[in-house]
């Protein structure tokens, strides 16, 4: 009852996010600063965090299939799949939960709390709209860009670690990371990124905007937007696997 | 002028507000006071639309707010200004942007007419030199101060203040209380302010509402409530000793 309660407030909210905005200039200028704060700062983090998931799977793979049956190019085939299959969209979909999903959460609790949405409110702006839109919007539209990132990086990664621990050499990486290449993986990680990068910011969005209380609860509302930002992921990750694989 | 009629409102089958009744006249400076808890701070949500009461009506100019849609309600709400208890300045914007923000959203207004009036309300408000700093750099009298600027920007027809005086010293509450009646007069606004702050009671208050335990237990100007009998509002009233003595200067008798 509690679940269909959270469910049918979420869809409320995301409506009113969803509404004609008073003023497209200002929307647009609110927009770029989040494409800024979400996703630009973010560049970082999944760029580190790509590189070495990436080295770490090249060196595991080439440790556990250590056979003269198992060709040495089918190091960076595996590693190639397991990025953009999975790491590229759904690990890193996980980690900038907790980056940009508590950060949303946070700003929007503390303007609850501290008054700042009521104040919206009363001057007959639209809150949920001016704080929420320009948030999806720029995190829908970087998300994709932050997968491709983490893609090349990741592969990057792979082939310095290679290189440079021996398990594999530069041309049997790059032979593999090009056999039996399907481009259809690369959609499927971009679209899996766009509907993660939905789910992050509106599911956050949803926790700071009904925050109540003080800085304690602005914790809390950070900490579940996280928590249920990663199951909401985790569970289309299956379904969306489901859908575009099968 | 803003009329509520017979607002009740409710939490968890507790009442708040009962049966409340007040016109707030046009031009002057209203006064809600009451103890905490009393129900202060529910009835100015509910006159605002923050909150909405499960019966009775609210009027503004005779337009029925109360029964009015989201779309309605926001035009009428564009021709209100709010003082918050903690001034709810907005920490990503820059005391300039703050002020500029309602401009921003909702006139067509050129860049420099905006900065022309930006500048008219900060002076108004007796604030230079501020443009650029953010909330976080600012005192609670200057964050007042920006909230005000920021409430009048777009010539409100509606002032509403909740705890304008919280947490700030009696020196710059008195230039707080002094600024919300002179723009009350001098934009003919319809000023209601919620305070327990005494102060404030005898400094502004050309219409006084006690409210006890939800109910509209008293009105009257600042001038009569030294006078009044009624017993919880005395309670209230002279709960210091500065105004016991003060009653005793007032009313040698009743002393």
């Amino acid at each position: 009852m509690l679940l269909l309660e959270h469910i049918g407030k979420y869809a409320l909210l995301i409506r009113r996010a969803f509404a004609k905005p008073e003023k497209h200039k200002v929307y647009y200028r609110q927009l770029i600063m989040e494409i800024q704060s979400l996703g630009i700062n973010s560049i970082g983090i999944v760029a580190i965090i790509s590189f070495f998931m990436g080295a770490v799977i090249t060196i595991q793979t080439a440790y556990n299939t250590d056979s003269p049956l198992f060709p040495d190019y089918l190091i960076g085939l595996a590693a190639r799949d397991s990025i953009l299959l999975e790491f590229s969209s759904t690990i890193v979909a996980l980690i900038l939960a907790g980056k940009v999903g508590s950060s949303i959460a946070s700003e929007i609790g503390t303007m609850k709390v501290t008054e700042q949405i009521d104040a919206l409110e009363i001057m007959g702006v639209n809150s949920a709209g001016y704080l929420i839109l320009p948030k999806i919007i720029a995190f829908v539209v970087i998300a994709p860009v932050l997968s491709m990132i983490s893609m090349i990086i990741g592969i990057f990664g792979g082939w310095i670690a290679g290189e440079l621990s021996g398990v594999v050499t530069t041309e049997d990486y790059i032979y593999g990371i090009q056999y039996a290449f399907i481009p259809f993986y690369i959609f499927y990680a971009l679209i899996k990124s766009v509907i993660f990068a939905f789910i992050i910011t509106t599911v956050s969005s949803y926790h700071g905007y009904y925050t109540e209380g003080g800085a304690l609860e602005v914790g809390r509302s950070s900490t579940l937007a996280v928590v249920h930002s990663s199951v909401v992921i985790l569970l289309f990750n299956l379904i969306l696997t489901q859908i575009l694989l099968s | 002028m803003i009329e509520v009629r017979n607002v009740n409102k409710s939490f968890n089958g507790e009442a708040i507000l009962k049966d409340v009744s007040i016109t707030f006249e046009q031009g002057k400076t209203n006064l809600i006071i009451g103890k905490s808890g009393s129900g202060k701070t529910v009835l100015l949500k509910s006159i605002v639309g923050l909150l909405e009461p499960d019966s009775g009506d609210i009027f503004y100019h005779g337009h029925h707010f109360t029964g009015m849609d989201q779309n309605e309600k926001k035009k009428i709400r564009q021709k209100f200004g709010m003082l918050f208890q903690g001034s709810a300045l907005f920490d990503s914007l820059n005391v300039e942007e703050n002020v500029r923000f309602k401009l921003d959203m909702f006139t067509k207004m050129g860049k420099s007419e905006k900065t022309d009036r930006v500048d008219f309300c900060l002076k108004r408000v007796n604030l230079n030199n501020t443009n650029k700093l953010f909330p976080s750099e600012l005192s609670g009298g200057m964050k007042k101060r920006v909230a005000i600027a920021r409430a009048i920007v777009l010539n409100p027809r509606y002032l509403f203040c909740d705890e304008p005086n919280s947490g700030l010293d009696p020196q710059t509450a008195i230039v707080i209380d002094n600024l919300i009646k002179e723009i009350t007069e001098e934009f003919d606004m319809t000023t209601i302010v919620n305070t327990h702050d005494l102060n404030s009671v005898m400094e502004i208050g050309d219409k006084v509402v006690y409210i006890h335990e939800g109910e509209k237990w008293w009105e009257g100007s600042n001038m009569n409530i030294l006078r009044s009998n009624n017993k919880e509002l005395n309670e209230f009233i002279f709960a210091t000793k500065l105004m016991e003595q003060l009653r005793s200067t007032e009313n040698p008798k009743s002393s």
